[in-house]
């Protein structure tokens, strides 16, 4: 190694961003599980992964070990750090009830990245949050991507703007004879505000210079996922209400996300033609409304039928206020979908889903240094976490829910 | 559970569920898994011998299996004592209502649906023995019920037992905290009045339970009949065990305090901050039905709700017990919650005796269910592996000797996994209604 590059690898480990991960089993979700593995992490970035016998580690370098190394997990939705662990009203950002359609609402606006049940996520091996505006209106706001170490949003923040949220189905129905009241209305009020957004891109761009019409920030998000800029990400569990939105989609030519989809094993083929990936709903949600149906073998169909699919969070009203997306997937791996493919959905796939396929989601050179460790099979319920890693800096050494020391 | 057929008439489906389970069957020996009895330690290549709905004998290789005894083999499989849930609401069940925050006379076996597809689910989560509560958000809201998960949907089936006025084998559902308060109404706006009003009702009752004994066998010195006091009496005798939903560490003193006041036995449920008072809990020498979720907070008194919670109290000395407050955890995923109180350092055994032998503790059944012991009811489950393990399956549920949940059968199998109609009520149910509506309007 040159004097200047040692130097170089000091100073990085000095501001804490360089390290060696050693791991009795480093999964890359990359490749084949590596036995007595390391990833290299310099400077925030992986450097290399492979063999402990193949990668040299700088001397000083820290070295972290553990029994399984696994890339930092991807929550495909949540609503972490906008719905609070209190649950007051003083905490819930993740949906404004005065109109049913406000896509304008921007996730980074309302992030508490100090809420504890991010410091939770954290501490459990999530890495990375698709979180933002959270079902429960017909168009609640917009989704972001965040590192769970970003206590600020100046900060970890991977994209601004994600997706904008929709809800089809019981979970966007007004009551009191507010609108939508039904089903075909809440199809009939999208229609009418795509439409709207249409013209008005239209109008903008035929207008002549100076005669631009004014600036309509709902219009011009909705405009964004008209240009495909954003996807639609639509929380919609009965298999009418998925079709309904795969027709929407069609007729708009959108880019779309299925988030939910408890009936989505019943449409498997139409999903798979329309190219619709899945954000399926937590697998121990409540069996309850829209979700009676929902089934722990339908993240094994999605797999079977090869459709995209990523874990997910999602939003909770009551207790638990976050469930954790780790062991969602444990659930599911245990109910046909196998442990290879569980990690690859709660890593690659939602990296990928979130356009973020370069950054995160399996350790490889190049990408950023997020690494969860653990003591065990990670989808064991007895297993800990035992550390956290964010661009190589480790940013948790263990669970709060291990044992008491006093 | 036998197949449901819906090619067979309603009647004879209906004569089968009534079909008294006494007959006195052969032996049936289960050959070749490793049981945990809970009392003793685990048995590689054990076999469990059952008649007549009770444990007949469990032991390694070398026990004898009866001569005629039906033989499985259960090797490769895991042998557990059904699970005892002391606290759900599986079956819709419904107590007391917003017309005032005291009410013991209230049962919730007059409310039960038990054809619920809740009910299916948790005997396919491996569930034989359930406190059945009322509702939530009085100070007492009800006579709870304490279910067998045998077949059957009638409150006779599955009852445990009857007391001596004919209610069935129950405790008392109490809360305090935020849980009882209302801004409206005849509902308590502070703690200080929550425990206020739970002591005027107490006094009375002692009262009551003075003029009882007061008046002897002369049934013209009794006073007349007051349904809502004969079941505190019932508390304050010990015939009804105090399920007491409490969250903040103050809270649980204040249950405590009350319960030494009045005398009555108490189990102290979810208790978040348990951790904090752990020592005075232990003290009390009252038990605790604890619940393990995905994460603290939802409401504040959750704030500090921890998975150390379970070991804490373990530590302490506290009998803890497991419940899944169904809906609030499903049935099916209850074994979880052991598993989550492991993670967190609670001990193995007193983990596993946590959803089983401690909780049949919590509920004063432990002469009866909780462990396979010979003498003790034929519940248990067959597990594909280690119970603590997430890659594990309840194979079989047995209650009393007969096989409740089988997941091999497509259609039990539905309630285990879900799926389309998982959450229907069952097709029995729809038989037995459509009797009864016969049968009324004939």
């Amino acid at each position: 190694m040159s004097r200047l590059a040692l130097i170089f690898c000091l100073t990085a480990a000095l501001h804490g961003q360089s390290i060696a991960i050693q791991a009795e089993a480093l999964h890359t979700v990359a490749g084949p599980v590596i036995a007595d593995g390391v990833v290299l992490i310099l400077d925030g970035k992986i450097t290399a992964v492979g063999k402990a016998s193949d990668v040299k580690i700088p001397a000083g370098l820290a070295v972290k070990r553990a029994k399984v190394a696994i890339p930092g997990l991807v929550d495909g939705r949540s609503t972490v750090g906008l719905s609070g662990l209190l649950n007051q009203s003083h905490d819930q950002d993740q949906l404004e009830a005065s109109a049913p359609i406000q896509p304008e609402l921007r996730a980074i606006d309302a992030y508490n990245g100090r809420d504890p049940l991010v410091g939770y996520l954290r501490s459990l091996g999530i890495t990375t949050v698709h979180t933002g505006h959270g079902p429960g209106a017909l168009i609640s706001g917009q989704t972001f991507v965040v590192k769970t170490d970003a206590t600020e949003v100046t900060r970890g923040v991977l994209k601004a703007q994600a997706m904008v949220a929709a809800t089809l189905g019981d979970g966007a129905r007004a009551r009191d004879g507010k609108a939508p009241g039904t089903r075909a209305k809440q199809i009939a009020m999208l229609r009418s505000e795509l439409v709207g957004a249409q013209e008005y891109a239209r109008k903008l761009k035929d207008a002549e210079k100076g005669k631009e019409p004014g600036r309509d920030l709902r219009k011009e998000a909705l405009a964004q996922v008209l240009r495909r800029e954003l996807p639609l990400l639509v929380t919609a569990h009965r298999a009418q209400d998925i079709l309904s939105l795969l027709r929407l989609a069609k007729e708009f030519d959108l880019d779309i996300v299925l988030d939910g989809g408890a009936e989505a094993y019943l449409v498997l083929d139409a999903l798979k033609a329309a190219k619709v990936p899945v954000i399926l709903h937590p697998t121990m949600a409540r069996s309850f409304g829209d979700q009676e149906n929902q089934s722990l073998e339908t993240a094994a169909k999605l797999q079977a039928a090869g459709i995209p699919f990523s874990f997910q969070s999602g939003f909770e009203g009551y207790v638990p206020k976050t469930r954790v997306v780790l062991w969602e997937g444990a659930m599911a791996a245990a109910n046909g979908l196998g442990f290879e493919d569980t990690l690859r959905a709660l890593t690659l796939t939602p990296a990928r889903l979130l356009g973020l396929g370069d950054r995160v989601g399996s350790l490889e050179k190049g990408k950023d240094g997020d690494v969860a460790l653990y003591d065990g099979d990670p989808f064991e319920f007895t297993t800990h976490c035992v550390g956290t890693v964010i661009n190589g800096v480790v940013v948790s050494e263990g669970e709060d829910t291990r044992p008491l020391s006093r | 559970m036998r197949p449901l057929t819906p090619a067979l008439a309603p009647g004879l489906v209906f004569a089968l569920a009534f079909l008294p389970v006494v007959a006195q069957e052969a032996p049936q020996a289960f050959i070749g898994a490793r049981i945990i009895p809970m009392e003793g330690p685990e048995i590689e290549q054990g076999v469990l011998v059952v008649q007549g709905g009770k444990v007949i004998a469990v032991g390694g290789a070398d026990l004898a299996v009866p001569a005629g005894a039906v033989r499985h083999d259960a090797k490769g499989k895991v042998i557990m004592p059904g699970l005892v849930d002391t606290h759900s609401h599986i079956g819709s069940p419904e107590g007391a209502d917003s017309s005032a925050p005291i009410q013991p006379e209230v049962r919730v076996s007059d409310s039960l649906n038990l054809g619920s597809a809740s009910v299916m689910k948790a005997r396919a989560g491996g569930i034989t023995s359930v406190n059945v509560m009322p509702g939530s958000g009085h100070l007492l809201s009800g006579q709870t019920m304490y279910l067998k998960l045998r077949e059957g949907q009638t409150l006779d089936a599955l009852a445990m037992g009857r007391l001596p006025n004919g209610s069935y084998l129950g405790g008392m559902k109490m809360a305090n905290g935020t849980n009882p308060r209302r801004t409206t109404g005849p509902f308590p706006g502070t703690r200080a009045k929550s425990a206020a009003l739970v002591r005027e009702q107490f006094v009375k009752a002692q009262d009551y339970q003075r003029k009882l004994k007061e008046a002897g066998d002369d049934p013209k010195k009794r006073p007349s009949r007051d349904l809502a006091m004969e079941a505190l009496v019932e508390v304050l005798e010990g015939k009804r065990v105090v399920h007491h939903h409490t969250h903040r560490h103050d809270d649980i003193l204040t249950v405590l305090r009350l319960s030494k006041e009045f005398g009555f036995k108490v189990v102290l449920h979810h208790v978040s901050d348990a951790w904090m008072v752990a020592d005075e809990v232990a003290k009390s020498g009252m038990g605790a039905s604890i619940i393990l979720i995905d994460s603290p907070g939802g409401k504040l008194e959750t704030k500090d709700l921890r998975m150390t919670n379970g070991a804490a109290l373990e530590k302490a000395g506290v009998l803890v017990g497991f419940h899944t407050d169904d809906p609030i955890t499903d049935s099916r995923w209850f074994i979880r919650e052991a598993a989550f109180a492991v993670r967190a350092g609670m001990s193995r055994q007193a983990a596993l005796e946590g959803m089983t032998l401690s909780g049949a503790k919590l509920l004063d059944l432990q002469g009866r269910i909780g462990s396979l012991k010979a003498g003790k009811d034929a519940d248990f489950l067959l597990l594909s592996g280690d119970p603590l393990s997430v890659y594990s399956h309840v194979e079989q549920t047995w209650v009393e000797g007969a096989k409740v949940f089988d997941r091999s059968d497509p259609k039990q199998r539905l309630y285990a996994v879900g799926g389309h109609g998982a959450s229907h009520d069952t097709d029995d149910l729809t038989h037995l209604m459509a009797l009864e509506a016969e049968e009324t309007y004939q």
